[in-house]
């Protein structure tokens, strides 16, 4: 087992070397990277497939009219077709990077003189599921922002440092061990393809970022916050990492 | 306020099977559960779902605890003729919700 560990990493050290970009490149080419869904039961894949057996529509429907109620104001749906597959993004006022959830209520707060909306609650998510629909099919395409550099590249060390009790980085599980099991399931590569994304863990929606807080509250770190520029960090490498997939929100995982 | 989605065919010949799925948004709290701070959290299920087409009642289901949250029911009936399905679900704390479709037997 040790030899075939070190092929793999030697493997990935070659195809690191070959590129030169600012951040820790991802250790998957893009052919190489998978989808949660291809590791699903097909029972799950086809509750996804058939929107009127995914669950995730309630919310979807719920953001779709919210949208139309709010948001038309300003944006045509047609012009956010690809606003999933772009966020995280650079903010000029605040000047950092903020996510699509972020984005959604700093709208609100600077456009619509309403209070923002709270974190993980059905307003929100519904908005972000409506958008991130809009997308689906459509690759990611992190934007080529040279302000985005400095935050990529403290997500990428996030990714790759150890937290919590149990001592694990994100790469330990999703890099080195992807596609082997973990108990009764299959590590994912953990590519953010359908956030948000309706899950039987949780009887509900949830973010990406509500994710990312169970993955730490597993290895018994404190979790980041909500909207924290640690978690924004890390969505903006992982969207790098996951950069080519198809958008699949409203996606379902076990 | 609950969500439910309702589908089924738009149009059926006159004899056709159809299948009809109902899909409402609610948490179907067991009852057997405790909260991240120990205290018991109160069952809050939804107990019944009947459906009606012109009035007619063709399908009823009486739902328990372990049911999971957001439930999805399908089943089949037969478009005799054009019409209105009416879905009414009641639950525990007074939970209420109907939603309606429509059957074009052409």
């Amino acid at each position: 087992m040790a030899v075939i560990a070190c092929a793999v990493v030697a493997g990935a050290m070659m195809l690191t070397a070959g590129m030169s970009v600012a951040f820790a490149e991802p250790t998957k080419s893009p052919a190489q990277r998978r989808s949660g869904f291809v590791d699903m039961s097909p029972a799950l894949q086809a509750m996804q497939r058939d929107d009127t057996q995914n669950p995730a529509w309630l919310w979807l429907k719920d953001g779709e009219e919210r949208f139309a109620a709010d948001c038309t104001r300003c944006h045509a749906s047609s012009q956010l077709r690809d606003v999933a597959t772009r966020y995280p993004a650079f903010d000029a006022a605040l000047g950092k990077p903020v996510t699509l959830a972020t984005r959604i209520n700093l709208c609100r707060t600077r456009y619509l003189q309403r209070q923002a909306l709270a974190a993980e609650s059905d307003e929100l998510i519904g908005l972000e599921t409506y958008l991130g629909w809009l997308g689906r099919g459509l690759p990611i395409a992190p934007p080529r922002d040279p302000r985005l550099e400095p935050a990529r590249a403290a997500g990428s060390r996030l990714y790759q440092t150890r937290f919590g009790q149990l001592d694990f980085s994100c790469a330990q599980c999703h890099d080195d061990n992807a596609g082997r099991r973990l108990a009764g399931s299959t590590i994912p590569q953990a590519h953010p393809v359908g956030y948000p994304t309706y899950r039987l863990e949780w009887q509900g929606m949830g973010s990406l970022q509500r994710r990312l807080r169970g993955c730490m509250s597993a290895v018994r770190a404190e979790p980041f916050g909500y909207g924290s520029d640690e978690l924004t960090a890390l969505e903006l490498y992982l969207a790098q990492r996951a950069a080519g997939l198809p958008i699949e929100t409203p996606a379902v995982r076990p | 306020m609950a969500r439910s989605i309702i589908h089924l065919p738009p149009t059926a010949r006159a004899g056709e099977i159809v299948a009809v799925r109902v899909l409402v948004q609610h948490p179907m709290e067991t009852g057997y559960r405790s909260s991240s701070v120990g205290e018991p959290l109160a069952r809050d299920i939804i107990r019944t779902v009947e459906c009606r087409f012109e009035g007619e009642s063709i399908f009823a289901a009486v739902l328990h605890p372990a049911i999971a949250a957001n439930p999805s029911l399908a089943f089949f009936m037969r478009a005799m003729r054009s019409g209105t399905l009416t879905v009414e679900w009641r639950g525990d704390n007074g939970f209420a919700h109907s939603d309606r479709a429509t059957l074009q037997v052409v």
